[in-house]
């Protein structure tokens, strides 16, 4: 056995990590289709603002001193994604803008919670840029929890999915409730955002669910292979991130990154000296 | 009881829609028949698409309603009888990364249901679609490698994998090269013969048109003309000319009747 697992922080690091390396491309593949890579952006920031709020209310009240902000962290991301899907109602014709919106509203938050609770700790250092030591036991449980969750709702919903995806009117007319399911489907993802935060951080966060996704759609074939490729990448990158993070001890969220990057890059060259066939030409 | 055969496809009631200030339909009454091949023509900005849309309950008129089969779109439920091809140009992301068997599978999802998955029945519908519009040998490329012509034959199996009773489709030769545009119309006009499936075909394409539909209707705004296609083709020489033509006169005139 690898000496890196010999200590519980690490050990619940890496489930974790495994388990927010399947979830964070599943859904990244229908938000990249739906040209909303930047939603995961949104609601990292909203989940900082939960997170903010949970620090400072800890300051006053015992019962949140106590509290993994998480959960704190989660309410306001799923309040976000539902904000977001209303706000893409009113702006009908500028769907684009419910994301600036809800990004500078979470960082306004976070700022004025943070200085309001007297600065940065290394705590929210932590949730900023990822640290695997900071994963809980609660955490691994939490994110289980989603786990299941989102496997569940994706399993089932997949038909629907895939075709609200590629176009809502023809959704529309195989009778499907588009409203009903894209909301369902925006506070899944801000769970898994907020999530996947611990072992990414919040402000790479969205690179989990976009970049695996953007490197398969370089080279797959169809749908479903889309998704089985964004899985692979994705763990692969989460994997090799956070042993490369453990021995050279540097953020775990970084060095994941730059791990999809790597895997990024190697897509788009593989494409470029093997195929001809004309996709993703955006 | 109702004979069903006699229940038009489509009913529209005294229909208006307008996008904020700008109408554009006024007043649409129309009728189209079950078994009938319908050729809806206007000129651009007439508001076709805007009347099709209506009808399918994609878009919410101000006045007046829409009954499919006899049902008011709103509580229509039995999408899978109803089939559509939209205009093509703007309505898919072309990068879209799913299979040609993948979209045309999506016709089903409608009948299949909430929660269920495709059987090995409805996969077997999804070759016999691909094969009814010759694209069986690229089921499983990806639907952005396919030309324009390809990728449209793709979605009009799509349309017609569910068995539909009422096929409508939205200007489908736009961007196509005219020898596939040829064998199109000769697919449709076997869909309406062999299947004597209801066809509502939105075309500005007058003259291939007349040779397969049976009625044609003239839209701008308003119905302006609505019949079979023998009547179309002896009032056509001077109704069509100052349609296309003279439009914008030929609705001042008509408004002044009014």
């Amino acid at each position: 056995m690898f000496p890196i697992f010999k200590y519980e922080f690490l050990q619940n690091a890496f489930l974790t990590g495994i388990m927010v390396g399947l979830l964070a491309p599943v859904l990244g593949v229908f938000i990249v289709v739906r040209r909303q890579a930047l939603i995961a952006d949104a609601l990292s920031h909203i989940t900082l603002a939960g997170i903010a709020a949970n620090l400072l209310l800890g300051k006053w009240f015992a019962l949140f001193a106590g509290a993994n902000p998480i959960y704190l962290g989660m309410a306001f991301s799923v309040g976000g994604a539902i904000f977001i899907e209303q706000l893409r109602k009113v702006y009908k014709h500028y769907e684009e803008l419910a994301i600036p919106i809800i990004m500078s509203a979470g960082i306004g938050l976070s700022v004025i919670f943070i200085s309001m609770a007297d600065g940065f700790n290394a705590d929210l250092f932590s949730y900023l840029f990822g640290s695997i030591i900071a994963v809980k036991q609660s955490d691994v449980w939490t994110v289980f929890a989603i786990l299941i969750v989102v496997l569940l709702f994706v399993f089932f919903m997949y038909k629907e999915l895939f075709v609200l995806s590629f176009d809502e009117e023809q959704g529309k007319l195989s009778g499907i409730r588009s409203n009903w399911i894209l909301i369902a489907f925006m506070a899944i993802t801000a769970l898994v955002i907020a999530a996947s935060m611990k072992v990414v951080g919040i402000l790479l966060v969205s690179s989990l669910m976009t970049l695996p996704v953007a490197a398969s759609i370089r080279i797959a074939k169809g749908f479903k292979q889309t998704i089985w490729l964004s899985v692979l990448f994705g763990e692969i990158a989460v994997i090799l991130g956070m042993f490369l993070s453990y021995y050279l001890d540097i953020a775990s969220g970084g060095t994941i990154v730059l791990c999809l990057v790597l895997i990024l890059t190697l897509c788009i060259l593989y494409k470029k000296f093997t195929g001809s066939r004309k996709v993703g030409h955006v | 009881m109702v004979n069903k055969k006699n229940i038009p496809a489509v009913l529209v009631d005294d229909l208006s829609f307008h996008y904020g200030e700008k109408n554009v339909l006024e007043h649409i009454t129309m009728e189209i028949t079950q078994g009938s091949f319908l050729g809806l023509v206007g000129p651009n900005g007439s508001g076709k698409s805007s009347l099709i849309k209506c009808i399918l309950g994609l878009l919410k008129p101000q006045q007046g309603g829409v009954y499919l089969f006899g049902e008011k779109v709103q509580k229509f439920n039995d999408w899978e009888k109803v089939g559509y091809v939209s205009q093509k140009a703007n309505s898919f992301n072309t990068a879209f990364p799913a299979t040609a068997f993948e979209v045309v599978s999506m016709g089903l999802f409608g009948k299949v249901g909430l929660f269920r998955f495709l059987k090995a029945t409805d996969k077997e519908k999804v070759w016999e679609a691909l094969r009814s519009v010759n694209m069986e040998e690229f089921a499983q490329k990806n639907i952005g490698e396919l030309s324009g012509g390809q990728q449209q034959r793709i979605f009009i199996a799509r349309a017609l994998v569910s068995d539909p009773e009422l096929l409508i489709l939205d200007e489908p030769t736009v961007g196509v090269d005219v020898e596939s545009s040829a064998s199109f119309y000769k697919m449709l006009d076997s869909l309406h013969r062999e299947k004597k499936m209801t066809l509502v075909l939105v075309t500005h394409d007058v003259g291939v048109m007349t040779d397969y539909v049976t009625d044609v209707a003239c839209l701008n705004k308003q119905i302006h003309f609505h019949g079979n296609t023998k009547e179309f083709e002896e009032s056509s020489s001077e109704n069509m000319s100052a349609f296309y033509g003279h439009h914008v006169h030929v609705l001042s005139h008509d408004h002044e009747h009014r």
